[in-house]
């Protein structure tokens, strides 16, 4: 690999090169890890029924504060919460279908819009309204300050948890999908929503999961995120965005395309401000993205 | 080949020269918008409408013989969501507190606050008109605009971000209402002469002089040498011009820039920014950044071990109470420029009495934005008080002759007075460092609360 083009000081403990390549590529996978937990969520919600959730970043935020209440009300650790921000975020998914989605799943493609998009105002705004737009940060939990070194590379422990707890959510469903009847179930109806409930599957009950997982999905990211990251409610907009762009990529409706995606997402993000700068990260993001779409439209894996 | 005149077209042609009449004619029916809101009459008549001349001429003499108004609306944008809203909420208490000492009877050595509201008005009453611009150039112009031409306020107050100042005071100057701006810093916002903009705080300029002024005064105390200079900034107004400040004092005094970084603000991770700056290894390192970006930065510089001689920052985020609440300790020993420090409230006794009342009034301390914010607004209405009216050209008149003392004010400033370029030539700053959780003043040396702790120690030695 050719050395960076910027100056690299030769003095005491600067860099080599190979282990500031490889440093950031670990933190750049670490990261695109967490992309993916939230965009796997999205492209279930997608590929089922074809409706963008535009509110999925603010759930994302809506999972951060549930962590962050329970440990600073109750003395929770975040890794502790997990399962109780989970099922928060469950029924939250489940609310917003039963009472929201469902009743636009056929009306026209502007109303779909509005109605997730106005979701999204409102869960923003309310979060600031009953916590205000201060920052809150979760400190001292059993992993917020941990960190690893293996060879030179600083790995941080809050990162490395979140993406050990991506990696198994993610095993867990593919192993739900591709293994259960209620799972082959899922996929029938997001394959062919009339021939499945030919078959006497029942459309309705598959789109609640559909929902109850894409949600549990984001709670469980929401929970390891929050060891980390800080929680105001604008995160959702600042993760909402590269989630869209890691659906596009991996192709709507595509687990194993949201998976990779999220990881090429977070390497290519921080690669192209290590060698290119860092202003125009996302710009490389996009980039790619819009290669990607021009040459295979239906994104790396999709089918739809 | 001529082209038969179709009666669509015909019609439609008709339409719009009958709607066009029909606008002429309102605009010079309508009763002029009421004196006691003096809004330019011009914005409130139909764009385009050649009868908008006549109008102003027309609420003109009205205007003069209206009776003083009971109540002086000033539009305040700040970012009261988005990645500042911390700060934004600072500086609405700082200004909710000038108001209120304005309004009501209080015994401090400052403008208007031994009177009830403003005595030259008939004691009409400050009504501030909060908008929140959301930290974007777009919202803080459009904001201005509905300020100006729906709640009819007499003069805009804002924004904090350098970006939606610049957009904000463009709309000022264009429907010609006063604009002062207290804290934000880019030097470029008065460089472009524009008359209705005046701003009290000092630019990055001067802040940027104090810091490395201060660099050779650290040398010279501590006989070391610093070679090596990193700059990491946001990438709008406000980062950019401090990007190039720096850069430029830098090269002037013989440092070498190792680093030169500019990032889009509101990031998820900050990784390849920061392993940039851990292989150029500055000796020196700047930073400008907002509260988000902030406090990210450190935690990766903690992660990753980055340990600068010193953490140099150009205020914002770094100054907003959420940046030491939630890093803790881990923001010890930075380094900020700033226009005011606590520690002046230990040695001016008017600092001491508002920044007493702003905690009890708000819970947290007053930080050097919100100081800025009731310096400037305190600024404003003495001015308005001072045009005796509510005409725009009266206040920008007013502020223009703008001279109130030092030890009037809660800065340590000898003063405010605006230049022609509507730039307070009195504005100064200091430098102070996180000791202990709090900020103490420790440049210049001979003002100094406590001694400078140079070089910063590594992460690893921080309890």
């Amino acid at each position: 690999m050719p050395p960076p083009d910027f100056p690299v000081h030769e003095r005491g403990n600067a860099q080599v090169t190979a282990e500031l390549l490889v440093q950031t590529a670990v933190n750049g996978l670490l990261i695109g890890f967490v992309f993916s937990l939230v965009a796997v969520g999205l492209t279930l919600i997608f590929g089922m029924m074809e409706i963008v959730n535009f509110a999925h970043g603010e759930f994302l935020m809506m999972a951060m504060y549930a962590s962050f209440w329970m440990w600073s009300l109750f003395a929770l650790d975040p890794l502790v919460s997990l399962p109780i921000s989970t099922l928060a975020l469950v029924l939250l998914g489940i609310a917003t279908y039963k009472l929201i989605i469902k009743r636009i799943l056929n009306a026209p493609m502007l109303a779909q819009i509005f109605a997730t998009f106005g979701l999204m105002v409102f869960l923003r705004s309310l979060a600031q309204f009953l916590w205000t737009p201060n920052f809150r940060v979760i400190q001292h939990s059993m992993v917020s300050d941990g960190r690893l070194e293996l060879g030179g590379i600083f790995l941080g422990l809050p990162q490395l948890v979140a993406a050990a707890g991506a990696v198994i959510s993610f095993a867990f469903i593919y192993w739900f999908v591709e293994r259960t009847e209620t799972g082959r179930a899922l996929m029938a109806t997001a394959e062919d929503r009339d021939a499945a409930s030919l078959m006497g599957i029942n459309s309705d009950r598959m789109f609640t999961l559909a929902w109850a997982i894409g949600s549990g999905c984001v709670g469980v990211a929401g929970a390891l995120l929050s060891t980390f990251y800080y929680i105001q409610p604008e995160v959702g907009a600042v993760f909402g965005l590269t989630t869209f762009v890691v659906v596009a990529l991996g192709g709507f409706g595509s687990i194993p395309g949201a998976f990779i995606a999220g990881l090429l997402v977070g390497l290519v993000q921080v690669m192209a401000g290590l060698f290119i700068a860092p202003s125009i990260k996302f710009a490389v993001v996009l980039a790619i993205y819009l290669l990607v779409v021009l040459l295979r439209p239906q994104g790396l894996l999709g089918k739809y | 080949m001529p082209r038969r005149v179709s009666p669509r077209w015909f019609l439609s042609a008709a339409m719009l020269v009958a709607a066009f009449l029909a606008a002429v004619g309102c605009a010079q029916t309508a009763p002029a918008p009421t004196p006691t809101t003096a809004a330019k009459p011009a914005a409130t008549t139909a764009p385009g409408a050649p009868a908008a001349t006549s109008a102003p001429q027309a609420a003109a003499p009205t205007a003069a013989a209206a009776a003083a108004p009971k109540e002086i609306k000033i539009g305040v944008l700040l970012p009261l969501s988005g990645g500042s809203a911390s700060t934004g909420l600072d500086l609405k208490y700082a200004n909710e507190l000038a108001a209120e000492i304005v309004n009501g009877k209080y015994d401090l050595n400052m403008p208007l606050a031994k009177t009830e509201g403003l005595p030259n008005l008939g004691g009409a009453k400050v009504t501030l008109v909060f908008a929140d611009h959301q930290g974007t150039p777009e919202k803080g112009q459009s904001e201005a605009e509905r300020l100006v031409t729906q709640e009819k306020v007499v003069a805009l107050f804002g924004c904090y971000q350098s970006s939606v100042t610049q957009t904000a005071s463009q709309t000022a100057e264009r429907l010609g209402v006063p604009f002062l701006n207290a804290e934000s810093s880019s030097p470029g916002l008065t460089d472009r002469g524009l008359k209705f903009f005046f701003r009290t705080g000092p630019t990055d300029a001067t802040f940027g002089k104090n810091l490395f002024d201060m660099l050779d005064d650290i040398q010279k105390q501590k006989n070391i040498k610093l070679k090596t200079v990193g700059i990491v900034n946001e990438n709008t107004l406000y980062g950019t011009d401090a990007n190039k400040l720096t850069k430029q004092y830098a090269q002037e005094r013989g440092y070498q820039i190792v680093a030169d970084i500019a990032y889009p603000a509101n990031t998820s991770e900050v990784t390849s920014e920061v392993q940039r700056i851990k292989a150029a290894n500055p000796d020196v390192l700047f930073q400008v950044s907002y509260t988000s970006d902030a406090i990210l930065f450190m935690k990766t510089y903690k992660q990753l071990d980055v340990n600068p001689q010193g953490i140099l920052a150009y205020g914002a985020g770094f100054v907003d109470p959420e940046f030491r609440k939630v890093l803790g300790k881990d923001s010890e020993f930075v380094i900020t420029r700033a226009a005011w420090s606590p520690d002046i409230a230990q040695k001016k006794p008017l600092a001491k009495a508002i920044a007493d009342m702003f905690r009890s009034k708000y819970g947290q301390d007053m930080t050097e934005n919100s100081a800025r914010d009731f310096t400037g607004m305190i600024t404003l209405l003495d001015a308005i008080n001072r045009a005796k009216s509510t005409d725009p050209k009266a206040i920008q008149a007013a502020l223009a002759g703008t001279d109130i003392p030092g030890d009037q004010l809660i800065m340590s400033w000898p003063g405010v007075k605006f230049d022609d370029k509507g730039q307070n030539m009195h504005a100064q700053g200091i430098n102070m460092q996180v000791s202990g959780g709090q900020y103490y003043t420790v440049w210049p040396f001979n003002a100094a609360s406590k001694e400078i702790v140079w070089p910063r120690p590594k992460w690893a030695d921080i309890k």
